[in-house]
């Protein structure tokens, strides 16, 4: 079965979140160099909760869709919540089967969210 | 002559995955039968170490080892077998180059000069080297003809005329440069870079990356007149993990070596040690045995054609690719190849806003092989302006109907991207 399923292509060229934010103070960057896809995520922080996350960068479709999928997922959630979402959960809610080489691509707005939450500005 | 079908038949992989379209031969390309034989004969019925055993194996070993050194030294025309060094590929024999001629050079004012359009295994140790010894690091660059930016500007004669004052002075202590791109697709005229690199400074040291245009193209080592030249066993049909450091004898003489132990040495006594002649003293340890009998096997299938049909018949089907493609994709596709000369059989390309990887997951999805990145030419993409590209490349056992069966693969991918050709 193909990889670029119908959610997969949606979410590429439409990608949700897909926007820098006015307010934020929490950021992070992220690049594959294997093929120079570079995503950069802006998050806001208040208490404990991610009330607003953005990401803007170019990459193939399984990392821009996969960056438009997690962001929606964790929109609103608990630095907690969000912590405890592993690699294979974010594979999972892509809804396809992927190669290891292909795996990096839909992880790299995993690393770039983990990153995030870890640093503020 | 080359007669694909008949080609085909000596690779028994397209025996073993159907309907396999390989267009990535400048990565690796595929081994035919007698290679295969080599490498399982050698495994099955004299696998013993050479130069050490003195029981019939060993002595066969020894003798099936130093013949291949003798056929690729016919090979490159090398005015001597001991010229000849194996590595485990062209990245180990430049990297033994830059790690010899670093205790050579030492702490001098000097420079260092490559191109932009380099492997990363021709320019970071080239690039490093410069770094630990304080030399000027110098990196030709590119005409946006894709040609490299070493002629005269005058625009009146036909025949360019090459001029390196801009590069190489007499503080220049290398020029490591290949015969070809491996993304571009065209050749470079090493041998009179060489020539007018020598002009202005006799003593420079230069060395020649052949990977990409030792597959279809005669190397004569004393003809480029390079002090050093590289290649990959795996890209001239041979095994992986095998390659060929060529060194001019007075400059290998010099040349400390890269590793040591065992096979290297003359005496080892508790305080010192000293090296065995070329070519032994760069080959320590037991060395890929199989494979270096195994790339002998690779020369002698490609010496069945004449290289010359070889190259006409890769850049035949970059041309055939090309125009193919331009008609189909007009500016849906970006093809960095120029196309005369598209010499090499390696064409790059982009096609319109959508990914290289996503290109060749597609394609792969058809058993289509192609390469997607920037192909360890990170400098060269950079030039470019883009992160990554396509990259497919001919050889042997390839025919129009390979290109013919890509073009459709590619207008699908148009397709499932929702884009209109």
């Amino acid at each position: 079965m193909s990889i670029y399923s119908e959610i997969i292509l949606d979410h590429y060229q439409a990608p949700r979140r897909f926007t820098t934010l006015k307010k934020f103070n929490f950021s992070s960057s992220v690049a594959n160099s294997l093929c120079g896809d570079a995503l950069t995520f802006q998050g806001r922080i208040i208490g404990q909760k991610l009330v607003d996350v953005g990401f803007q960068g170019h990459g193939c479709a399984i990392s821009i869709a996969s960056a438009s999928i997690l962001l929606e997922k964790i929109c609103g959630l608990d630095i907690s919540e969000i912590k405890k979402i592993s690699s294979e959960e974010v594979v999972k809610d892509l809804g396809i089967n992927l190669s290891p080489n292909r795996l990096k691509c839909a992880l790299l707005s995993w690393e770039g969210v983990l990153k995030l939450i870890d640093n503020k500005l | 002559m080359i007669d694909v079908k008949t080609i085909k038949k000596d690779f028994p992989i397209f025996k073993r995955q159907d309907k396999l379209t390989f267009l990535d031969s400048a990565s690796t390309s595929l081994k035919p039968h007698n290679v295969i034989e080599t490498l399982s004969s050698y495994n099955d019925s004299y696998s013993a170490n050479v130069h050490r055993g003195l029981y019939p194996i060993a002595e066969r070993a020894t003798k099936s080892f130093e013949s291949s050194r003798v056929k690729i030294a016919e090979f490159i025309s090398s005015p001597s077998v001991e010229e000849v060094v194996f590595t485990k590929g062209a990245t180990e024999g430049l990297n033994l180059i830059a790690s010899s001629l670093e205790k050579l050079i030492g702490q001098v004012d000097g420079e260092v000069v490559t191109t932009i359009s380099e492997h990363h295994a021709n320019f970071i140790p080239w690039q490093q080297l410069s770094k630990k010894l304080n030399l000027k690091f110098k990196v030709i660059a590119l005409r946006p003809d894709s040609q490299l930016d070493i002629y005269e500007e005058s625009s009146k004669t036909v025949e360019k005329k090459i001029n390196l004052s801009r590069y190489i002075n007499s503080k220049t202590k290398i020029l490591a440069l290949s015969t070809a791109s491996n993304v571009i697709g065209n050749t470079y005229p090493v041998k009179e870079i060489i020539q007018a690199a020598k002009k202005i400074n006799p003593l420079i040291i230069t060395i020649v990356d052949a990977c990409q245009s030792i597959t279809h193209e005669k190397i004569d080592v004393g003809e480029l007149d390079c002090d050093f030249l590289v290649f990959s066993g795996h890209k001239i049909l041979g095994p992986t993990g095998v390659g060929v450091l060529w060194g001019k004898k007075s400059t290998l003489d010099m040349m400390p070596p890269y590793q040591v132990g065992g096979g290297m040495i003359k005496n080892v006594s508790i305080t010192d040690t000293t090296w065995a002649d070329v070519p032994y003293k760069f080959e320590a340890g037991t060395p890929p045995i199989a494979e270096v009998i195994g790339l002998s096997a690779a020369i002698e299938y490609l010496n069945r054609f004449s290289l010359e049909d070889v190259r006409v018949h890769i850049s035949s089907l970059s041309e055939y690719f090309v125009n193919a493609a331009n008609k189909s994709f007009g500016d849906n596709i970006q093809i960095f190849t120029p196309q005369k000369p598209t010499s090499t059989g390696i064409v790059s390309f982009n096609l319109n806003s959508i990914h290289s990887h996503d290109v060749a997951q597609i394609l792969g999805e058809n058993n289509i092989c192609i390469r997607a990145g920037h192909h360890c030419t990170m400098p060269l993409h950079t030039f470019w302006g883009v992160s990554s590209t396509c990259r497919i490349s001919f050889y042997i056992y390839n025919s129009q109907e390979d290109v013919d069966i890509l073009l459709a693969a590619l207008k699908k991918v148009f397709l499932i991207f929702n884009k209109s050709i």
